[in-house]
Formats: structure tokens, sequence, C-alpha cells
């Protein structure tokens, strides 16, 4: 199966007044058809930076190196034409914060139609129509009746449910959700998570996943790439990252959440020490080194590159024996 | 004589009923979660009983003593019995301040001596070093600034601790920090403590008592093995439906109670039982007649809902578990 997306050796470098700061490593992973890959790591990690640089959206200020796939189309160095006929049509993005994004002075019934109107060049009827067809899709009741509403007359779970329909006005092939649940409470989280996965099966979207959330991950994708310090540490699949995890992040990340039905008399939560580094350049060595319980000499002289498979670990001294959760 | 006793509280902030009857007690050295979405009026509750605000009703008792309508000057030998964390440790320590400074002050109002030895303990307790105290709050981590915030807090040693969404603000890894740092100070101090959260995982982990709020009303309130056991109210129910665990097998195979995105307004909430217009289970007496406050159980597990019997029996609103998805 050719991948619908596919990123290869992709590297973005800031230039801040400090000199370079590097927040993307040779970043490697592809999205299979209808396939849900979740991208997960604590913040500063790279992860939003990887997701916007697929599509062209980082500033001028990033220097972007590598490849970037989407059904056979470079997107790294693309004109501004390519991109902008991508942008929105193959490619659609959803972020955190769906009031920011979302225009304050129009009617949520007119900025779906715009999309609509300028992307397939529906006319102003026929988009009204399919306004309507796309908030229904997303789970809005009533949506005769919101098309109308502005956004601040809408609940925040129901801004992201429009946010939601705009993505996929002009059926993508990807996309993009960058913690579309973290700004929600999670009985609201619960419904957003499901047009997600109706998505999915109904359209047959891939879907990245970025998230910081381990239950948004268990709950929706197919695969997890973990990323720490802007490289990929371990990818696989999800129910095979969950029970066996090889990097040390990566259990460190699992055992820091407390288990359901667990109190403090019974378990004590994994701690990280120390804090995410800030990189002016990717040094040759592991850069979880210096808070990683197994690191051994290796890991201070040389970088570990993913190993091949369908599990792959990025780790001198990565664990073997499942863990006790 | 416990350490906290409110009844019957109430907070309008004009026409919005932020909290609207609220009783509850907190024993001395007893962890009580505080949960709810945004806007059920859980953090004015926190704000009410450290009065920051004075509330509009009700009364509110710390370690007997009614502080409700007390005046500023009033107030000042009951400060020290009541302290406060709040979510984000940026906002809440002063930027121009010494991180000593800060930790200092509250001894620095009681007028107390050997300041800067108890200082340098109350750092030492949360895990940080002496020299920490030199420094100013933007030169420290986001963890560390939680921590500093935990030493102010507890350095004139109050019976009761409000933490207001301590670690919501934090990364995965950090939050387990803060939350074993919590756990084991509890422990060790023996102080009562009122958990205000949303993260529901952590309330198992650290609460002895969960109080589960709505619309600015209390819906359930009971022992934390009996409300992640057996929740009776639909609300409760639905609430932990929702939260995803991090285990995609146990995930897949459960099914979220979805309620629809819409919180009622406190300013008009909604007639008999508040949370009526999002019940999957409401009846025509749940439009019109407010449920009391009743027992159900064993250590003081109350619920305010028609539909429950008096033996804690009543409706279930989750979907039985189907096969994975």
């Amino acid at each position: 199966m050719t991948p619908v997306l596919a990123v290869k050796d992709l590297s973005v470098t800031f230039r801040t007044e400090d000199g370079p700061l590097s927040a993307v490593d040779h970043v490697s992973f592809e999205v299979g058809d209808g396939e849900v890959l979740a991208v997960v790591g604590e913040s500063g990690c790279g992860k939003s930076v990887t997701a916007m640089s697929i599509a062209g959206l980082l500033p001028r200020s990033a220097t972007v190196d590598g490849s970037v796939e989407l059904d056979g189309t470079e997107l790294i160095g693309a004109d501004k034409r390519t991109l902008r006929s991508i942008r929105g049509r193959e490619v659609a993005y959803i972020f955190q914060e769906p009031m920011t994004s979302l225009n304050p002075v129009f009617t949520v019934g007119h900025q779906i139609s715009e999309v609509l109107r300028t992307h397939i060049g529906l006319n102003r009827q026929d988009a009204r129509t399919r306004a309507i067809e796309l908030l229904k899709l997303v789970g809005i009741s009533s949506a005769e009746r919101r098309i109308g509403d502005y956004p601040h007359q809408l609940s925040g779970g129901m801004r992201q449910r429009v946010m939601i329909a705009m993505a996929v006005a002009c059926d993508p092939k990807v996309l993009i959700a960058d913690e579309p649940t973290t700004a929600l409470d999670v009985t609201i989280q619960a419904g957003i998570l499901d047009v997600l996965r109706g998505l999915r099966e109904r359209l047959g979207t891939s879907i990245v996943l970025i998230t910081h959330d381990l239950g948004v991950v268990a709950d929706l994708a197919d695969r997890v790439a973990v990323m720490y310090a802007g490289r990929v540490v371990e990818t696989a699949e999800v129910h095979d990252l969950f029970a066996n995890p090889q990097h040390p992040y990566t259990t460190g990340l699992l055992g820091a959440s407390p288990a359901a039905g667990r109190h403090a008399e019974s378990q004590r939560l994994n701690e990280i020490p120390g804090l995410v580094p800030v990189l002016t350049e990717q040094p040759d060595a592991c850069t979880f080194a210096d808070r990683c319980p197994r690191a051994v000499d290796t890991c201070t002289t040389s970088q570990p590159q993913l190993t091949p498979g369908p599990h792959r670990v990025a780790c001198w001294n990565p664990v073997r024996e499942p863990v006790e959760v | 004589m416990d350490a906290l006793e409110v009844e019957d509280l109430v907070m309008h902030y004009g026409p919005v009923r932020a909290v609207d009857g609220v009783t509850l007690r907190i024993r001395q050295g007893s962890v009580v979660a505080l949960v709810g979405e945004s806007g059920s009026g859980k953090s004015t509750v926190g704000r009410c009983i450290v009065r920051l605000v004075e509330p509009s009703g009700g009364t509110v008792h710390l370690a007997g003593v009614d502080i409700t309508h007390l005046n500023r000057r009033q107030l000042r030998p009951h400060r020290r019995n009541v302290s406060i964390v709040f979510q984000d440790p940026a906002g809440s320590l002063d930027p121009r301040l010494s991180v000593g400074d800060i930790v200092g002050e509250p001894l620095r109002l009681m007028r107390r001596k050997d300041i800067p030895a108890k200082v340098n303990e109350a750092l030492r307790r949360v895990g940080l070093r002496p020299e920490v105290a030199h420094r100013a709050p933007h030169e420290l981590s986001g963890g560390q600034r939680q921590r500093v915030s935990i030493a102010r807090a507890l350095i004139s040693e109050p019976h009761l601790l409000v933490a207001d969404e301590p670690t919501s603000a934090l990364d995965v890894s950090v939050q387990a920090a803060v939350l074993n740092l919590l756990a084991d100070l509890q422990r060790d101090l023996g102080f009562a403590c009122l958990f205000i959260t949303h993260d529901l995982s952590a309330v198992e982990y650290l609460a002895d008592e969960v109080a589960v709020m709505y619309l600015g009303q209390l819906v359930e309130q009971g022992p934390r093995a009996r409300i992640f056991g057996k929740p009776a109210h639909p609300y409760t129910q639905a609430l932990l439906s929702a939260a995803p665990v991090p285990d995609p097998a146990e995930q897949r195979a459960r099914r979220p109670v979805l309620l629809g995105d819409d919180l009622p307004s406190a300013i008009d909430p909604p007639s008999g039982c508040r949370f009526h217009t999002r019940c999957p289970v409401a009846v025509d007496k749940c439009r019109t007649v407010v449920p009391e406050r009743r027992t159900i159980g064993e250590g003081g597990h109350q619920v305010a809902c028609h539909l429950v019997n008096d033996d804690g029996t009543g409706p279930d609103v989750r979907p039985t578990e189907g096969a994975a998805r």
C-alpha cells in the first residue's frame, strides 16, 4: 500500500536572536489511507512544528529540509500556487482553540460556504446546502438554524465541530488535528473523538492526531509516533506500543499518568527528572540520555537510529521486558 | 471539628448563579476532590472558602470559625489556616520578588521570626534546593514554579489547602511529580485538602472523597471507591465514562455517554433538576421538581436525583460494553 502522506528526513530549524534552534530533526513517518497516526510528546518536543511544516504553515524564520510527499506530490519547496491548491483541499487542519481560528464577524454558514466556493467553485445556493450537510455530518443538531449563528453564539464543543466541518468540506485526503480536544471538557471531548472516528470510517480520511493525552491516543489511533526533543524515538502499532513500550521515554510517559483504580497508597507515579532540552543543534548523542534511567556510555557519544521493522525504536538500551503497569 | 464546613453556599455574580447551594464538609486530614466541567462553579467554591470573594449566601466554617462575612482585618488571624494553590504558577507568583521572598511572605505578614530558615525548610520539603530562594520565578520551569506555590501555601502550616487545578497547566511527567509531591506532603503533614480538578485520573489517585458539581450545585458526593465503583447520578456516570483511559484494548471496549455540547447557562438554569436538559433518562418530574439530596449508602454517599433509589440502585445510563470498535 502506498502511503497517502510520506514524511522523510524532515528537519526544521528556526533562526532566533540567540542563534539557530533545532525544532525537528530528521523525522520520518508514513500515514496510510484511512489511517490514524498519533504523534505524542510533551510541550516543546516538536510535534506541532512537524504538523505545520507539512502544508507550509511555518513562518519565514523556519528552514525546512527533507521531504513531505502527499499522494506523490512533493510539498517541501513547492511553489505558492501548488501549496494553495493543496491547503484546505488535500490537507486540512484543525487546531486546539476553535475560537481563534474562526472569524468572529461572519456566520459559521458563511465561513463554511467560503471554503466550498473558493476551493470547489460551488455557487452560493449549493454551498449553503452542502454546509448544512457538513454540519449534520459533524453532529450539529438543527443545522439549518445553526448555520446563521456567529461563533460566539456556540459552545466550545460546537465551535470545534464547525472547525471540523470546515476542514473536511473539500474531502481532504489528510486531516491534521493538532490537540483538537485539549481545550474541551471530557464530556465534550468524547463527542469530538466520535466525530473524528466517524470521518475516518465514512469518508476514509487519514488523520494525523497531535496530542499529549495518552487516553485520546488509546481511543483513536492506529499507530503512534512518540517524539522527544525533535526526534521520533519510537513508533509502533497502538496496542503494541502500550503493551510493549521499548523507549525509556515512552515507558516514562506511560507510567506518569495514574492508572485506573490506583490511589497514591498503592502506586507511585513515574517522574521524569529534568527538562526537555532546547537545542541549538542536534548533538551526536541521544537527547534523552541525561534524563534516562537506563542510559549507558554509548548514549552520550552516539545518536541512536530507529530500528527497522513494524515496531521501531531509537535507543541503545531499550526496554525489552513487558512493563508492569 | 471538621477542617471545613460549607453550608448552603451561594455565590451570585450579578445574574450569574455560579454557586447555588453547596454543602460540603472536609474532615481533618482528608482529601476531597471537587470535580465538574468548566463553568460548573467549582473554582468559585474554592475562592469563597479562602475568602478571595465574599459569598452571597450560606456559611463557611474553617476549623470551627465562621469566616463567611469577616472583613479583611478580622480575617487576618484566620488566614494562616487556609491556603490556595492556583492552576497557573506563572500568574500567581509576583515576578518582581525572589522565590525566597515569595515563600516567606505569609510568615512576614504574621510577624514570625527565623523566616530564612523556615523558607529553606519549606523549599527542601517541596524538593527544591535552598539556592532557589535567590532566583526569580521566571528563571524556573513550570514544575518548579508550582513547587514554589506549594511551598508558599504550606509554610503557615494551614489546616486546609485548596488546590485549584494545580496540575492542569503542566506536562504529563511534571504533573506526575506534582501529584506525588502533594500525596507525600498530605500524608506527612496531615492537612485537609480541597482538590479542585477536571482530571479524573488525578482524583482517583489523590482523593479520599469526591464531590461532583454541575451548574452550581453538587449532584453526588461520597467515598472515592463508591463514586468510581458505583456512581449513582447519571451525570457522574456520564463524566466517568467520557474520560478516556490510556489502554487501547480497554478504551475501545468502553462506550462514552454522549451528553451533547450545550452546558445550559448559569444565568437562567433549567427548572427542576438542572441536569434534565442533558440527562438521557430524565422524566417529567425531573423538569419540574428540584431533587433533594439524600444519603444512599455508607460513608456519606449522597445523591440528588429523583431516579436513584434509597439503596443506591437506579438508572445506569452507560451503554453496555460492546465489541471492540
